[in-house]
């Protein structure tokens, strides 16, 4: 992929995360702090949908985002064909390995299997 | 080893004096870089390269530093002075407002010995961004003589025509410190100096070469850059204007 895309992906996850996070953050306040992270009501979020599915943007938008900073960061750090190579990909590997142990736990527990 | 030598002979009544500490080093035999100074007199008028040519001319013929022009046209004096990347012709010792004036040779270019510099790097990705208008008709071809611009189509590139390829743009870029592919901010200062001519065709073939994991998505506007050019181009902006074709803000 070439680096202009990557890098309109990276904007622009940035800007859909802070949108959706700060959606996330209101929604915190509807109740008192301590109050919303009670098991009960953690547990709640996840099993209703739309709020499971904001969830789990954020995670997709934070994890891309956040792993190809890294990648910028590591491949500033120390420059070479293989290096690069194993830093992109180790980076891709461990982004969807984020998502999907993520998205395992929001959809187990949406289906009540926690 | 330092040394410590002084000149008086020919001395004015106008003339002050100052220590110049000049990093020499040599990398076929040298370790580290190691200071020598110098007492040097000044007029007010007298720039850095006048005073390390003294030095070469009355103490140490060995000091080795890159000059042509004098004038801030070659771009060849190029060295850090007093921590900052500067042209040593066009550097007044008298506006250092210090007794002490430190040369080193330039960041992020290996040294060949002393205060001159390869440039290897720099022409390498100045050839890479096509540094030149690309159109398949030429003059000859045409019937008309020259390819005319409006003043406003000058002004979009103008600015960043004044490169001199000294150098310390680059020697002032934190990226270009810490990754050694960086294109860095002359090669795309000067990609967008030929992206923005109206005479030129080759956008996207330049703008290939700068997409890169490497390339220009790799500047993180520090803008040091465009603070220690002596010709006030202005890298940083260029870069930042580049990004709007990348980003498809701009034609």
């Amino acid at each position: 992929m070439r680096e202009s895309t990557i890098m309109k992906v990276h904007y622009g996850t940035a800007l859909a995360a802070v949108a959706l996070v700060a959606v996330h953050i209101l929604m915190r306040l509807t109740m008192g702090y301590s109050e919303s992270l009670e098991y009960e009501n953690v547990l709640a979020n996840y099993k209703f949908v739309p709020y499971a599915i904001m969830l789990e943007l954020i995670l997709i938008l934070l994890s891309v985002h956040g792993f190809n900073g890294l990648r910028v960061i590591l491949l500033e750090l120390k420059q070479g064909k293989m290096y690069e190579k194993a830093v992109s990909y180790g980076c891709l590997a461990g982004m969807i390995g984020l998502i999907a142990y993520g998205s395992r736990t929001i959809i187990m527990t949406n289906m009540g299997m926690v | 080893m330092a040394q410590v030598s002084s000149m008086s002979d020919g001395q004015s009544s106008t003339m002050k004096s100052i220590t110049l500490k000049i990093s020499r080093f040599n990398p076929e035999h040298d370790e580290s870089s190691q200071f020598m100074e110098f007492n040097v007199n000044y007029e007010k008028w007298t720039t850095v390269l006048e005073a390390i040519l003294d030095v070469k001319k009355h103490f140490d013929h060995s000091v080795a530093v890159r000059y042509s022009c004098r004038q801030a046209t070659c771009g060849s004096c190029g060295m850090i002075i007093n921590g900052k990347p500067r042209l040593a012709c066009f550097t007044k010792i008298s506006e250092l407002d210090s007794n002490v004036v430190t040369v080193e040779p330039m960041n992020n270019f290996p040294v060949i010995r002393d205060l001159a510099v390869k440039f290897e790097r720099l022409f390498d990705t100045h050839q890479k961004i096509k540094p030149y208008l690309i159109r398949d008709d030429t003059e000859l071809e045409s019937d008309q003589k020259e390819f005319l611009q409006t003043p406003e189509e000058v002004e979009q590139y103008i600015q960043f025509a004044n490169c001199i390829k000294c150098g310390l743009c680059n020697s002032a870029c934190p990226t270009m410190a810490t990754d050694s592919s960086f294109v860095g901010p002359q090669a795309l200062a000067q990609a967008y100096r030929y992206v923005a001519d109206s005479r030129d065709k080759g956008k996207d073939s330049r703008l290939k070469v700068i997409d890169d994991s490497h390339g220009i998505w790799r500047c993180h506007f520090a803008g040091s850059c465009s603070q220690v050019c002596p010709k006030g181009v202005d890298p940083a902006m260029g870069i930042q204007l580049l990004r709007g074709y990348m980003l498809g803000f701009r034609d």
